[in-house]
């Protein structure tokens, strides 16, 4: 067979590709379901510690909601929702937020507050503070973010939301205090957004991309 | 292949060319992740799997290959290699996976790997290309796992912190042996300086046996006058 050599190059060339097409999706066949309960796993296990001391039913992933921006919540992004039952009881929500002033860029805060509006637990999702300073705030480096756990509008007062070098009741860390207080910030304005949103985000369903009235 | 070929291949691979130390590829990674052995081994065995499978694949198509075509097979096959590569690990070792984050997709950029395709695996038999992958792969591994060693002792104290991101089970904080430690070193100024010092520590290695070859020779050609 006598072919053009950019003809041969052209049926090579789409030849190899195929190959390399068919190996991509044998393996992506032999992973997707493991990768996908892997995902679901991680989720459910990074949620657990911000619900500290609150029975409730597995599937917490299941009940999504996402309030789009703008809204009350810390951050300009979409502000995601997980609310979480035990049986048909509301029980608590977990608010994704990103508290914007931190000390290098957003810090993402998963905060739950249960149905009294209390904290039931705080977690860093994702942030870029300094390491040995500001990276304190992870909860595998120090216990700083379990002291908000109980604490809600009523407990402190509004104006004790604050480190206490600024007045306020929260431990501060050493050599970091602009990373605590964008976190305390954070907290208390989310506290104050279920404080005044509560019925509507557990009387919305599940799974649709809803609208809470601001 | 004869076994001195072997050694000889296992030798250039770990110590003449070492990728990193020597050709100084793949540097991107290399300072990003090492900041602990275990992330340090990871992807080391991420780049080891991808350099022997591509210089498989490369060395088993260059009968086909044209000229003018053998750089985007090359991107082909090596892209193919890192997704099926970067799959496996989300699907076997999730919490590696996000320890890495976006260094396991970017192994593709490594110019170890396009590098011996079109050196090595495109001149010469499947089996032959293969071990050099092996043996480039196993330096550029080896060289990772030691910068990340240096760097996770001298700046936390601890060795092998994070290994149940390989094996699975309860976090653990590996060896410690000091509480603490010199922070510099696992910040990126770090990684610069360890790569630096392991550099200047083969070239010094070198020097040295170099200069006892000279005096051997010189010393062995006096003698009978």
């Amino acid at each position: 067979m006598n072919l053009a050599p950019e003809v041969k190059s052209g049926l090579t060339l789409a030849l190899i590709a195929g190959i390399c097409t068919a190996l991509v999706a044998a393996t992506w066949q032999l992973t997707a379901g493991r990768i996908a309960a892997n995902q679901q796993a991680w989720l459910e296990q990074s949620l657990a510690p911000a619900l500290s001391g609150l029975f409730y039913d597995t599937g917490v992933t299941e009940s999504v909601m996402t309030i789009p921006a703008p809204h009350d919540l810390p951050g300009n992004q979409d502000a995601i929702v997980y609310r979480v039952y035990a049986g048909d009881e509301p029980v608590a929500a977990l608010f994704v937020v990103s508290a914007r002033n931190g000390y290098a860029g957003p810090i993402r805060l998963l905060i739950g507050i249960d149905t009294e509006g209390t904290v039931s637990g705080v977690l860093v999702l994702d942030h870029r503070e300094t390491p040995g300073l500001g990276d304190r705030i992870e909860s595998g480096k120090s216990d700083w973010l379990l002291q908000f756990n109980g604490h809600s509008l009523t407990n402190p007062e509004p104006a004790g939301w604050a480190i206490k070098r600024d007045g306020g009741e929260f431990d501060q860390l050493t050599g970091a205090s602009v990373t605590p207080r964008a976190i305390i910030k954070a907290i208390k304005t989310t506290l104050q957004y279920f404080d005044a949103h509560a019925g509507e985000i557990f009387a919305t369903a599940a799974d649709e991309p809803t609208e809470v009235e601001q | 292949m004869k076994q001195n070929a072997f050694i000889d291949r296992l030798k250039t691979g770990l110590w003449y060319e070492n990728p990193g130390l020597v050709q100084l590829l793949g540097l991107c990674p290399l300072l990003a992740v090492t900041s602990t052995l275990v992330n340090g081994l990871g992807l080391g065995i991420a780049t080891l799997c991808v350099l022997v499978a591509s210089n498989a694949l490369v060395s088993a198509s260059r009968r086909w290959l044209i000229q003018e075509i053998r750089i985007p097979v090359y991107v082909l096959i090596i892209a193919s290699l890192v997704t099926c590569t970067e799959l496996i690990f989300k699907a076997w070792f999730p919490a590696l996976d996000r320890s890495l984050g976006i260094f396991i997709p970017l192994i593709v950029t490594n110019c170890a790997i396009v590098a011996r395709a079109e050196i090595y695996a495109s001149r010469n038999p499947v089996v032959a290309s293969m071990l050099d992958g092996f043996a480039m792969g196993s330096g550029f591994a080896l060289l990772l796992m030691a910068i990340g060693a240096c760097r996770e002792i001298i700046g936390q104290g601890t060795l092998f912190s994070g290994l149940e991101m390989l094996t699975g089970g309860d976090p653990v904080r590996g060896i410690v042996l000091v509480d603490g430690g010199w922070l510099l070193a696992v910040l990126p100024p770090g990684a610069f300086f360890s790569l630096a010092l392991a550099i200047a520590g083969k070239n010094a290695l070198d020097a040295r046996r170099r200069r006892r070859k000279k005096n051997t020779m010189q010393r062995s050609g006096r003698s009978p006058g």
